[in-house]
């Protein structure tokens, strides 16, 4: 809980490419900061955004920092709802298998590891939205 | 050679790969870079434009940037030739002139 006892739900939208645009490294960033005040976060992936987990990116021929690793430590941050677009993915040949597992751990049964990832329709994904207090798009 | 174009957009962002192939004269080619890489990959919404614009066109993807998204080189359409930097500058010399899409 916040200081005040308010918690808020917090969805990031992110639906671009990375290393293209610097929304992906920035929208991440803003993530990991906001972690700390102890609000109900979630994430969606949608769009180009896909693109950001996929597997095996090796950035050392563009010169800039590889920041897909970081996606793992969301789970540390008790960041576990990260929600893909099943559309998405499919309209550029994509499916899970491409994508990096990101997992947490539930305290409540004896820290086992559990999936973060869900894949959603758009329509899910409209009703998710919906309940959301505040949304932020990169 | 006519003309290099060079595309950075992801086609599913902006209509530059589709406004650039229509634009594109015979003789020309197309370089894709950085998010225009997407453009070239097998079995996307866009594969099909491609496949039918190499029928007309030359087109050249930047490994470095397939690298980088972690999209993998066999998933690049048949036709396509990958690149790297120095192949590049030598793209650049070959044509006439450049036409960089933003």
């Amino acid at each position: 809980m916040s200081e005040d006892g308010v918690v808020k739900k917090f969805m990031y939208v992110n639906r671009k490419s990375p290393y293209g645009t610097i929304y992906a490294l920035e929208s991440l960033e803003v993530v990991l900061i906001t972690a700390a005040f102890d609000q109900d976060v979630s994430l969606t992936f949608t769009d180009d955004g896909v693109y950001q987990l996929m597997k095996g990116q090796q950035t050392d021929g563009i010169g800039m920092k590889n920041f897909s690793s970081t996606y793992s430590a969301l789970g540390d941050y008790e960041i576990n709802k990260i929600f893909i677009d099943k559309e998405s993915l499919e309209e550029r040949g994509l499916s899970l298998s491409d994508l990096q597992e990101l997992v947490w751990e539930d305290e409540d049964e004896d820290y086992a590891e559990k999936s973060s990832i869900n894949l959603v329709s758009r329509a899910e994904l409209s009703e998710i939205m919906n309940k959301q207090d505040v949304v932020l798009s990169f | 050679m006519n003309m290099l174009h060079t595309i950075n957009k992801s086609p599913f962002e902006n209509s530059t790969m589709s406004s650039c192939i229509e634009m594109c004269s015979q003789d020309s080619s197309i370089l894709f870079i950085e998010d225009g890489v997407i453009s070239v990959m097998k079995s996307t919404k866009f594969s099909e434009l491609v496949e039918n614009a190499l029928k007309e066109f030359k087109m050249y993807v930047l490994k470095p940037d397939l690298e980088a998204r972690g999209l993998s080189l066999n998933n690049v359409i048949e036709g396509v030739e990958i690149v790297g930097y120095d192949e590049f500058v030598d793209l650049t010399t070959e044509h006439k002139t450049v036409q960089s899409w933003l």
